[in-house]
């Protein structure tokens, strides 16, 4: 028994590390990709060489990303076989169509395109070039549809029905794909994934303009991003709050976890702004609290009452200090976010946005939050469903594959070992590629060393034999 | 069963198509990997590299329809097998991993290109070698009770899957060189010719010693193959091989450049109808059917509809990615 349990725990544990190093690329290529679109759309539009300049600028990142987001990926397409077996059988008439519509609908569009977007310009012409990015664009969006309806139907489980074998069968794939967290989910991701992109393109702007607030580069990456955080945070914020109630109206429990509901309060509760959730003892110790405000916020009363985790069985609690943290630490990030987005405005209205040192640190240091903000709110979500896969119907315990703890220890270490290497060297590259400043003739991706003598323009090493074909 | 309309049988040929597109199409991005520790001019490298890196990301996703698929449409074969196959998925994964990501770091380093091409080799042996022991597992046949697997974590490892394994990256192998063969130019072109011929040899070897052992792995298998009728049909199978060999050698004797990679795509094809011949209508060899696995109907019925709206249209824009990127690569020689 003991030994199986662990198993199941080290497959979590595999499950989320392999989770976690994935989720960071889509949340950057989803926003960059719209961005890239928005920069070729506006080069054809405007004929300003700047943009075509950003956008090989930012090619060249997203080609990395995006490599590292298609690889990561294909390990979680077969993780829910490899380890979660029993899941796989249980749900796979449901959540098998879902991933299978993902493949066909998005991830065959972005790869079929990827290669015209990223080496084609010199070969198709403007405008199928611009459609090839605008198709790897909205494959992202399509990608994200499917994957967050397939995980929102774990969340909130609608229009099956169970078979002998326990497995879930389809009734109704409307019901199914449009599951009630769905569309929340999606707009709060989707959103999520802008900003986290703003906030690197801003942040690499602000970067260059600490040094030389005169690059054009710059000055127009780092305008576009602060109207972004300006203007997407707001909107991100009330999506956060529908998002919420709808999570309270499903999933209560992970609402109490949230916000560290121990005990119910029939008249009002508090917001816990911070505290010690004690798991074991069933209470929050040395809790700040604003009397009322949970209720104000989640009942829009301030005496309705909200009830807490000692009417749950305690085998169904989550790990309540994980959510409540996660959650803390994903709202702060979207108040600081706020923050900047205000600031950048009151700035543009008094005319030193460009010249604003304190703005272009602030910027910089928000670079990674978003990421961060994203991680803390997917762990919020995720183990908030615990102890369940399928929310309130299969337990995690009863989701794993047959495999014995050695087995997944050494498969756990393998990803740990490659998984830090690959990738903290492509986030060196990246990091890298930000830290040239933005110039004029901007080279694309794909290219070798200088061949020219000069040794500034180097050259994609390819070409084509465009004449008749000839077998000798 | 309905004759009419018998949904399994229709996913068993998607999936297995999905397989044998990624085996194809990956395979010579694969096979490219394996040839890169003889090939150690940087400027060839640079063309071997620059003759896939616009497509590999497409080949690669039918590896995801294949999974996924069989997660879709047969997920009791795929929560049995996944498991069964532990390890070599495992490393199939990192193997992909590895070489994934040095198509788009060794442009990004030349301090490190080394580096990451020791990755893009080590990961196309170490995917190729995975994929290929994987297929003689399941060829070999997995221990099933309740719905589940039910063996060790070891299970899989056994000569012959060692046997496939290595049949599989030389097969991969002469799909790189004949790849080659088509997308490059003088003395380059001229070593894959070599490579071409040594890689078939080795290739009919794996084949043989492969379509000899597999009879003697299942009693179901030997039937199947060498019992009357049977054997005046499978006897074919083996004819063609022989005849797609010598058509195959004589277009490397005339330094044909498109001829040998597509003759060895038959060879492929070939291949897959006998291993086809041998499975048919297992999905986990003599204990799970394509029926018994199948998901109901209405999980079928709903991806059917999408695979016939988006499976042409797929290939039409993966044919067009192909047809942007055609003729040869060549090293150094760029527009401006």
């Amino acid at each position: 028994m003991f030994e199986a349990l662990d198993a199941v725990v080290l497959a979590r544990v595999q499950f989320a590390f392999t989770m976690t190093f994935h989720i960071v690329f889509p949340s950057f290529t989803i926003g960059l990709a719209s961005y890239l679109a928005v920069l070729e759309a506006l080069w054809l539009w405007t004929g300003r060489s700047v943009f075509l300049d950003l956008f090989k600028y930012w090619l060249k990142i997203f080609s990395i990303a995006f490599g590292m987001g298609v690889v990561s990926g294909v390990v979680m397409a077969y993780q829910f076989g490899t380890n979660w077996s029993v899941f796989a059988d249980r749900t796979g008439p449901i959540i098998g169509p879902l991933m299978a519509y993902e493949v066909l609908t998005a991830f065959f569009l972005e790869a079929g395109f990827l290669g015209v977007m990223l080496f084609g310009m010199n070969r198709v012409g403007k405008g199928l070039h611009f459609f090839a990015t605008l198709m790897v664009a909205v494959g992202t969006l399509i990608s994200a549809f499917w994957i967050l309806s397939a995980n929102s139907w774990m969340q909130t489980p609608a229009g099956y029905t169970i078979s002998a074998e326990g497995q879930f069968l389809p009734a109704s794939w409307w019901e199914i794909v449009f599951n009630p967290s769905f569309p929340y989910r999606l707009v709060h991701m989707v959103l999520a994934a802008y900003l986290t992109t703003a906030l690197v393109v801003g942040a690499a702007g602000a970067f260059h303009l600490l040094r030389d607030n005169r690059n054009e580069g710059a000055r127009v990456m780092f305008s576009m991003a602060m109207w972004m955080a300006a203007l997407v945070t707001p909107v991100q914020i009330l999506a956060g709050d529908q998002h919420g109630l709808n999570t309270l109206e499903h999933q209560p429990v992970k609402v109490m976890a949230m916000e560290g509901h121990f005990t119910s309060h029939p008249d009002g509760a508090p917001l816990v702004l911070f505290g010690l959730p004690d798991q074991t003892r069933g209470e929050m110790r040395y809790a700040i609290e604003i009397p009322k405000a949970s209720s104000l916020i989640l009942k829009h009363s301030l005496d309705a009452p909200l009830n807490g985790l000692d009417t749950v069985p305690r085998e169904n609690w989550p790990h309540v200090g994980l959510v409540f943290w996660a959650f803390r630490i994903m709202v702060g990030l979207g108040v600081l976010m706020l923050v900047l987005g205000v600031f950048s405005l009151f700035l543009r209205w008094r005319g030193t946005f460009y010249e604003s040192k304190l703005l272009h640190r602030f910027a910089l240091a928000m670079g990674p939050a978003g990421f961060v903000a994203v991680l803390a709110g997917w762990t919020v979500t995720e183990t908030g469903r615990q102890p369940f896969t399928v929310y309130g119907l299969l337990r995690t315990i009863d989701s794993a594959s047959p495999l014995a703890a050695p087995a997944v220890t050494m498969s756990l270490l393998a990803f740990a070992v490659v998984y830090v290497l690959v990738f903290a060297m492509g986030i060196y590259y990246i990091l890298h590629l930000m830290a040239a400043p933005p110039h004029a003739d901007e080279e694309g991706p794909a290219a070798d060393e200088p061949t020219h003598a000069a040794g500034i323009t180097p050259v994609p090493a390819m070409a084509t034999v465009t004449g008749p074909k000839r077998e000798p | 069963m309905n004759l009419a309309i018998d949904l399994p049988v229709i996913w068993a040929f998607i999936i297995a198509f999905a397989v044998f597109a990624y085996v194809v199409m990956d395979g010579f991005d694969l096979g490219l990997g394996l040839l890169f520790p003889f090939f150690p001019r940087r400027e060839d490298r640079n063309v071997m590299m620059n003759s896939v890196a616009p497509v590999w990301d497409g080949n690669e996703t039918w590896l995801v329809l294949g999974g996924g698929g069989l997660f879709a449409a047969f997920p009791l074969a795929y929560s049995i097998l996944m498991p069964a196959l532990y390890t070599p998925m495992i490393a199939m994964l990192l193997g992909l991993v590895l070489r994934g990501v040095a198509f788009e770091f060794r442009w990004r380093t030349t301090a490190e290109r080394n580096l990451w091409d020791i990755a893009f080799a080590a990961g196309s042996l170490i995917a190729a070698l995975a994929q290929g022991i994987a297929l003689g597992a399941i060829l070999q046949g997995v221990a099933v009770a309740e719905r589940q697997y039910a063996g060790g974590w070891w299970d899989w490892l056994t000569p012959f899957s060692l046997l496939t394994g290595v049949s599989l990256v030389i097969g991969y192998g002469l799909l790189g060189a004949t790849w080659l063969v088509m997308k490059s130019t003088g003395s380059l072109r001229e070593r894959a010719y070599t490579f071409s011929w040594w890689l078939l040899v080795a290739m009919l070897g794996g084949l043989g010693a492969v379509s000899l052992a597999t009879p003697f792995l299942q009693a179901e298998y030997w039937r199947r193959w060498f019992e009357w009728p049977n054997i005046a049909f499978t006897s074919v199978v083996p004819l063609a091989v022989v005849v797609v060999t010598i058509l195959l050698l004589r277009s490397l004797a005339e330094r044909q450049d498109y001829r040998p990679f597509f003759l060895s795509l038959v060879l492929f094809v070939i291949t897959y109808a006998g291993l086809g011949i041998s499975m048919w209508p297992y999905v986990v060899p003599q204990s799970v059917t394509i029926w018994q696995a199948a998901a109901p109907e209405k999980s079928q019925l709903f991806m059917l509809f999408g695979v016939a709206v988006m499976i042409p249209i797929i290939l039409a824009y993966t044919a067009f990615a192909y047809w942007v990127f055609r003729g040869k690569v060549e090293a150094e020689t760029g527009y401006h």
